[in-house]
C-alpha cells in the first residue's frame, strides 16, 4: 500500500512538468501578452518590463528558472498583471475560499445524495422513488449558470434572506447559495448511482439470506448493504471532484466570491501567465491527490482489492 | 439580509458615536438632513491591476486612485477646474511655463507635508522607463520638456522640465504651447508620489497598511477579486468637509447579477446592461440616469497594405458608413440615451461644436439609396458581393451592435460581413498589427478637449490602427497646437474624415446607471466621469 | 455526471462471455424498458427537429425583425401571427430558427466529441491491451498522467488564446473524454485476446493491427455503445459551460448553451421564453440520453434485476 501511494505520488512529477511546459508553450505562442495595451508601449518601457519579469531570457532559461523557483522555494513568481502581488498571494487569497465552499458542497452532495439514493432504493417503485429519481435527474441536467441566477432572484431579491454574492470573510449567509448551486448536480448524480448500486446489492444472495434470517430492515441496510453499495459512489468521487473544480468557475464568476476559478478566468483573459500556471499546477496536484484518496478509500471498503 | 444590515448599521452607529468626530447632521452647504450611515458601495466590473497612480491605466483603479490621492488640480461636478494640492497657478503668455503655488496644509496620510518635490518625483517616475508605466505616453502628451526623450531612454529622468522652486512652488516647462495643460493635471498619472515610502517598500507599497496617500481617503482593506475598502483620511487638508466615511468597491463580473444586487440594496451604484435602461427608467425613475460620457464608438477600416483592396476605394467606405442606421443601434439596441454620431469627437467635448457634415443631414432612406449607388459604382453587386471580416472584442453589447450592423449591410447592400469575436488582449494584438479588415474601436478622452480624439487619426499616432494617412490632417493638427482658438482646424479635420471615411462613427457614449437616490453629489455633468467620493453624501431617508 | 467505469467494465466482461445471441436478447430487454423507449422516441423527435425544423421557420436564424428590435418584451413574445413561434431573442432574431440551429450545433458537439473519444480511446486501449507488457504499462501510465491534467482549464486557455473555433471545441471536448474510454477498452481487450478465434488468427499469421481492427474491436462494441451514449450528454453539458464563459461558437451561429445563457441573463426582464424554450430542448435531450444509456446498460447486463 505504501509503495502504491509512493508510486502514485511520483506520477505527480511528470504531470506537473507537462503542465508547466504546456503553459509555457502557450505563452510563447499566444498573440498578445500581459503587457499589450491600447497604445503600444514605448520600446524602452517594454524592455524594462521584460527585464523585470525575466522575459528577455531565452525560453529554456525561463522554464528552468521557473521550475527551480517552484521546486526549491515553492515560489510561483510575481503576477504579470497585479503589480503588488505574487502568485502565491493570489492563490493564498482565492484558494481557501474555493476550498471552503467546495468541501462543504462535496460533503453535502455525498450525504444528501447517498441518503436520497438509499431511500429511493428501499422504496423502489413507490412515489418516493419516482420523486427522488425525477428530482435527481432534473437537478443533474440543470446547468449551474441557470441555477445560480434563479437562486439569487428568489433568495436575495424576492425573499431578501441571503446576500446575492460576495464572500465577506466566509460568513455563513454568503456560503449557502454557492454551496446549493455547486452541489446540486453532483448530489443528483450520487443519488442515482447509489440507488442503482443499492438495488443491485439488495438482490444479492447474502442480503436475501439476511432477510430470510429475519434481520430488521434497518440492520440489513446499515450493517450489510451500505458498505458494498458505496463502491461505485467512491469511484465517482474523483470525477466529481474534477467536475466541482470546473463548476467553481461558474460559482466564482456569478457570486464574485473571490475564489480561485474567478482568478483563473481573469488571468486567462488578461494573459497573466504566471498566475495561470500557478493555478493550473495547483489544480493538477489536487486532482492527483483526490484520485489517490479515492483509490485508498476504495481499497479500504473492498478488501478484495490489493495494490 | 435585512437583519444583517441592521447589525451593520447599528455597529457603524456605535463606531461613529464613539470614535469619529461628531458629525453634523446637516449638509453644511445645502442644509439637507444627512443619514447616520455615511457609506457608499458601488459595483466594479473587474479587479484593478494596481493602485499606483503612475501605473494605473484603467478606470476601476483610476476611480479609486482619485479618492486616495490628489493632484495639483481637481475637477468639480461640472468638470470645471478647481484647486487641489495647488491653491493657484500662473501661466506664461505663450502657455509654455506654468507655475503652481501649493497649499501649505496638504499632508500625506503618515503626516509628512506634501511638497513640490513629491510632484517632481511622481512625474519623473511616470516617464522613467525603469518604472515601466503603461501610461508613460501620457507624460509625452503633456509635452513637458524632455518627457519624450526620457521615455525613449535617451535622457535621464532628472532632465525633465519640472522644478521645485521651493517646497510649495512648482514650475513646469512645456515644449509646446498647451493652454489646457492645467486640466491635464487632474489626471492620475500626474499625481504626486512619496519617494520615501516607495523606496522603502518597493512594489508592496500599494497594499493596505503600507500605502501612504494624500487624498481624502486611505485604503483600509483589499480582498482581491472581491472588494476594496477606503475610509476617511484624517490627515487630508479638507478632511472636515468630507462626509462619506467609507467607500466600498465590490467586484461583480456579471452585469445582470450586479443589477439584481443593486435591486436587493446591496450596492448603491451599478451600470445598466445594454437594452435595459428604458424598462428601469420606467420602473425606477429616480434611480436610473443616463449622462454623456467622453467616449466615442466606431469601426475602423484597415487602410494599410495588409488591408483589403476594396477598402482602398473611398466609395466602398462611404457606402458602408451610410448604410448603418445609427438611430436603430442607439434607440433599439443600446437604449441608454447614446448619441448617434457621424463624426469622431464626442459632441459634449468642451469647446467643440459638431461640424456640418453633409450625410448627417440626409434621411436614412437617402443614405441607403446613396450607399447602393456608391457600392454599385465601385463594382460590387449581387453577382460580385463585397465580403469582409469584422472584428470586435468580447462583450454582449459589441456583439449585438456587430450583429445588427452585419444585418443592415446584408439586407440593404447584399454585403457579407463575417463576425470575429476576440478576447481583449488578442484583439489589441491583432488590431495593433493590422491583422484585420474592419475592427471595432472606441476612444475615451484623456482630457476634455477635442485634440484627445483627433490626435488619433494623425499618421504618427500610436492608436491609429487603421493607418489612415492624410498629410492635410497631420498639418491641421500640428497647427492647432499653437492656435489660440483651434476649433476651426478641428472642424476641418472632422470634415475631411466625413469625406474620406477612414472610420465609421457609430455613437457617442453615455453612461447609464442606477444610483441610490439617497446618494447626492454625483457629478452628473462631468463628462469625463471624474467623481470624488468626498463630494458626495448620503441624505437621511 | 460521469458514467461509472466499474459498471461498464462489468457489462463488458459479461458480454464477452455470452457472444452473439446477446444482441437479440438485449434488444428485447431494451424494448421492455419503457423509460428507455420513451427516451429513444424523444431523441428521435429532437433529431427530426434539428434536421427538418428549419423548413417550418418563418425567419432565418440571423435575420433581425426590425419591428421587434428595441421592444422585445412586448413585440417579441411567442406568437404565430408574427411567425416567431418561440418569440425572439433580445436582438429581435427568431428564437425558433435559432433553437433549431442551436440544436444542430449542440448535438454535433455531443456526437462528434463522442466519436473522437470513441475512436481515440478504442484504438489506444485496444493497442495497449493487445500488446501488453511494457507497451501496455507505458501507455496506461501515460493515461494515468494525462488524467490528472485539469483539461477544462487547458481548453479554456486554448480558446481564450487562439480564439473561438468550432473545430477546437469539437476536438477539445472529445480529447478530454477519451481517457476513460481507453481504460475500459484495454480491460476488455485483455479478456478477449486470449479467446480461441484470436489465437487462431495469430496462428495463421494475421498482422497484429489487422487482428485488433477485425477481431478485437468488434467485440468491444457493446461497451463502447453504452459509454458513448452516456458520454454525449456530458459533452453537451461541457459545451454549455464553455458557452457560459462566452467561448462557444461565433455569431450568428449559436448553441443550446449560448441560448440558455442569454436567456438566463435576461431572466428578470420579462422575456422568460428566451430561457424556457432552449432549456426545454436541452433538458429533454439530456434526460433522454440518460434514459437510453441506462436502458442500454440494463439490456446488455446479464444480471436480471
Amino acid at each position: 500500500m505504501t509503495a502504491f501511494i509512493f508510486r502514485r505520488l511520483l506520477t505527480a512529477i511528470p504531470v506537473l512538468l507537462v503542465l508547466i511546459i504546456v503553459s509555457f508553450v502557450l505563452m510563447f505562442a499566444a498573440p498578445g501578452g500581459p503587457f499589450t495595451s491600447e497604445r503600444p508601449l514605448p520600446p524602452e518601457v517594454m524592455r524594462s518590463i521584460e527585464a523585470k519579469y525575466g522575459l528577455d531570457q531565452p525560453y529554456w532559461k525561463q522554464v528552468f528558472d521557473y521550475v527551480v523557483g517552484v521546486v526549491t522555494r515553492f515560489d510561483f513568481g510575481p503576477s504579470f498583471i497585479y503589480k503588488d502581488r505574487t502568485v502565491n498571494e493570489i492563490i493564498a487569497s482565492g484558494f481557501p475560499v474555493t476550498l471552503t465552499y467546495g468541501s462543504i458542497s462535496f460533503v453535502v452532495a455525498v450525504l444528501v445524495g447517498v441518503s436520497l439514493g438509499v431511500v429511493a432504493a428501499i422504496k423502489q417503485n413507490t412515489w418516493i422513488d419516482y420523486f427522488a429519481v425525477g428530482v435527481s435527474i432534473g437537478a443533474q441536467v440543470l446547468p449551474n449558470f441557470v441555477m445560480a441566477p434563479i437562486l439569487v432572484l428568489v433568495f436575495t431579491l424576492w425573499l431578501g434572506w441571503l446576500p446575492g454574492g460576495g464572500w465577506n470573510g466566509g460568513a455563513w449567509q454568503n456560503i449557502i447559495l454557492p454551496v446549493v448551486a455547486l452541489s446540486t448536480s453532483f448530489m443528483a448524480s450520487i443519488a442515482r448511482i447509489t440507488r442503482s448500486s443499492m438495488l443491485e446489492v439488495l438482490n444479492t444472495n447474502f442480503i436475501r439470506t439476511a432477510k430470510a434470517k429475519g434481520l430488521s430492515q434497518r440492520r440489513i441496510i446499515f450493517k450489510h448493504a451500505l458498505k458494498p453499495s458505496m463502491l461505485p459512489v467512491i469511484s465517482y468521487l474523483g470525477p466529481a471532484f474534477v467536475g466541482m473544480v470546473t463548476g467553481s468557475v461558474v460559482i466564482d464568476l456569478y457570486f464574485s466570491t473571490g475564489g480561485i476559478g474567478q482568478h483563473f478566468v481573469n488571468s486567462a483573459l488578461n494573459r497573466d501567465y504566471s498566475t495561470i500556471m500557478g493555478i493550473t499546477i495547483l489544480l493538477g496536484a489536487l486532482t492527483i491527490l483526490m484520485n489517490l484518496l479515492a483509490d485508498i478509500l476504495y481499497a479500504w471498503i473492498d478488501p478484495k482489492i490489493r495494490y | 439580509m435585512k437583519f444583517l444590515k441592521t447589525i451593520q448599521i447599528s455597529a457603524l452607529a456605535v463606531a461613529l458615536s464613539t470614535a469619529a468626530p461628531v458629525l453634523a447632521a446637516e449638509h453644511p452647504v445645502t442644509g439637507e438632513a444627512l443619514s447616520d450611515n455615511q457609506t457608499f458601495t458601488y459595483r466594479v466590473l473587474d479587479e484593478f491591476p494596481t493602485l499606483d497612480p503612475q501605473l494605473v491605466e484603467e478606470t476601476v483603479g483610476g476611480d479609486i486612485v482619485r479618492d486616495l490621492f490628489e493632484g495639483l488640480m481637481n475637477q468639480d461636478a461640472k468638470g470645471n477646474l478647481v484647486p487641489g494640492v495647488a491653491e493657484s497657478f500662473t501661466a506664461s503668455d505663450d502657455n509654455k511655463v506654468f507655475t503652481f503655488k501649493l497649499r501649505t496644509d496638504a499632508r500625506w496620510s503618515n503626516g509628512d507635508p506634501v511638497v513640490a518635490g513629491d510632484f517632481v518625483y511622481g512625474w519623473q517616475r511616470a516617464a522613467d522607463p525603469a518604472t515601466a508605466s503603461p501610461y508613460a505616453w501620457f507624460m509625452e502628451l503633456t509635452t513637458v520638456v524632455n518627457a519624450a526623450k526620457i521615455i525613449a531612454g535617451e535622457m535621464p529622468p532628472e532632465s525633465m522640465g519640472i522644478k521645485a522652486l521651493d517646497d510649495h512652488t512648482l514650475e513646469v516647462t512645456l515644449e509646446d504651447s498647451l493652454p489646457y495643460f492645467p486640466l491635464m493635471t487632474t489626471h492620475y498619472t500626474l499625481y504626486p508620489a512619496n519617494k520615501k515610502v516607495i523606496d522603502e517598500l518597493g512594489a508592496e507599497w500599494t497594499k493596505p497598511g503600507n500605502m501612504v496617500s494624500n487624498g481624502a481617503y486611505i485604503l483600509t482593506e483589499h480582498v482581491p477579486s472581491e472588494k476594496s475598502v477606503r475610509e476617511r483620511n484624517e490627515m487630508y487638508w479638507d478632511n472636515e468637509n468630507t462626509i462619506i466615511e467609507k467607500v466600498t468597491a465590490l467586484v461583480i463580473n456579471d452585469e445582470n447579477a450586479a443589477l439584481t444586487r443593486y435591486l436587493a440594496d446591496e450596492v448603491d451604484f451599478t451600470e445598466v446592461p445594454a437594452g435595459q435602461f428604458p424598462r428601469l427608467k420606467k420602473e425606477y425613475p429616480d434611480e436610473a440616469t443616463s449622462v454623456p460620457r467622453l467616449c466615442s464608438y466606431y469601426y475602423t477600416f484597415n487602410l494599410s497594405d495588409s488591408g483589403p483592396e476594396a477598402f482602398k476605394d473611398v466609395r466602398v467606405r462611404q457606402a458602408l458608413s451610410y448604410a448603418i442606421d445609427r438611430n436603430v443601434i442607439v434607440d433599439q439596441v443600446l437604449q441608454g440615451g447614446q448619441y448617434p454620431s457621424f463624426n469622431f469627437t464626442h459632441q459634449k467635448t468642451a469647446g467643440f461644436e459638431i461640424p456640418d457634415i453633409e450625410y448627417a443631414q440626409w434621411s436614412q432612406a437617402d443614405r441607403d439609396a446613396k450607399a447602393k449607388e456608391l457600392l454599385a459604382e465601385a463594382g460590387f453587386g449581387p453577382d460580385n458581393p463585397l465580403k469582409f471580416q469584422m472584428m470586435y472584442n468580447t462583450s454582449e453589447s459589441h456583439k449585438s451592435i456587430a450583429t445588427v450592423m452585419a444585418q443592415m449591410w446584408k439586407q440593404k447592400l447584399g454585403v457579407e460581413a463575417t463576425q470575429t469575436n476576440m478576447e481583449w488582449k488578442t484583439f489589441l494584438d491583432v488590431r495593433g498589427k493590422q491583422g484585420f479588415e474592419l475592427a471595432r474601436g472606441a476612444w475615451c478622452g484623456d482630457y476634455n478637449e477635442a485634440s484627445t480624439f483627433l490626435d488619433l487619426v494623425t499618421s504618427g499616432s500610436g492608436y491609429n490602427d487603421g493607418k489612415f494617412n492624410n498629410p492635410k490632417v497631420d498639418d491641421l493638427m500640428a497647427e492647432s497646437r499653437t492656435m489660440a482658438n483651434p476649433q476651426p482646424n478641428y472642424t476641418m479635420v472632422e470634415q475631411i474624415m466625413a469625406e474620406e471615411m477612414p472610420i465609421i462613427p457609430i455613437y457617442h457614449y453615455t453612461i447609464a446607471f442606477m444610483l441610490d437616490p439617497a446618494i447626492k453629489g454625483w457629478p452628473y455633468d462631468n463628462v469625463e466621469k471624474m467623481w470624488y467620493s468626498r463630494d458626495m453624501y448620503r441624505v437621511a431617508e | 455526471m460521469y458514467p461509472s467505469t466499474a459498471t461498464v467494465e462489468g457489462v463488458a466482461a459479461a458480454e464477452a462471455v455470452k457472444g452473439r445471441s446477446l444482441w437479440a436478447d438485449a434488444r428485447a430487454r431494451f424494448f421492455r424498458n419503457k423509460a428507455a423507449v420513451a427516451g429513444l422516441f424523444m431523441l428521435g423527435l429532437v433529431v427530426l427537429f434539428a434536421i427538418f425544423g428549419q423548413y417550418f421557420a418563418a425567419w432565418s436564424n440571423e435575420e433581425i425583425d426590425w419591428s421587434v428590435l428595441g421592444n422585445v418584451a412586448e413585440a417579441g413574445r411567442p406568437s404565430f401571427e408574427t411567425g416567431h413561434y418561440f418569440g425572439t431573442d433580445s436582438l429581435g432574431r427568431d428564437l425558433y430558427a435559432r433553437t433549431v440551429q442551436g440544436t444542430q450545433i449542440s448535438l454535433m458537439v455531443g456526437l462528434i466529441g463522442a466519436m473522437v473519444a470513441v475512436f481515440v480511446g478504442t484504438l489506444y486501449g485496444a493497442v495497449a491491451g493487445y500488446f501488453g507488457g511494457r507497451t501496455d504499462s507505458i501507455m496506461m501510465r501515460t493515461v494515468d498522467i494525462l488524467m490528472s491534467i485539469p483539461y477544462m482549464f487547458v481548453l479554456i486557455l486554448l480558446l481564450v488564446i487562439f480564439g473561438r473555433s468550432i473545430i477546437l471545441l469539437f476536438v477539445g471536448v472529445g480529447l478530454i473524454s477519451w481517457l476513460d474510454m481507453s481504460r475500459i477498452v484495454r480491460g476488455q481487450t485483455l479478456t478477449v485476446k486470449n479467446k480461441e478465434f484470436v489465437e487462431a488468427a495469430v496462428a495463421t499469421g494475421v498482422r497484429p493491427f489487422t487482428i485488433i481492427l477485425r477481431h478485437i474491436t468488434p467485440n468491444l462494441l457493446g461497451v463502447v455503445v453504452i459509454y458513448a451514449t452516456l458520454l454525449i450528454p456530458l459533452l453537451i453539458l461541457q459545451e454549455s459551460f464553455i458557452s457560459f464563459l462566452g467561448l462557444g461558437v461565433q455569431e450568428p451561429n449559436t448553441s443550446w448553451g449560448a441560448l440558455i445563457n442569454e436567456g438566463a441573463q435576461e431572466m428578470n426582464n420579462g422575456t422568460i421564453w428566451q430561457l424556457l424554450f432552449p432549456l426545454f430542448f436541452f433538458i429533454i435531450t439530456l434526460f433522454s440520453f440518460f434514459f437510453v444509456g441506462d436502458g442500454l446498460r440494463d439490456a446488455l447486463d446479464p444480471k436480471d434485476r
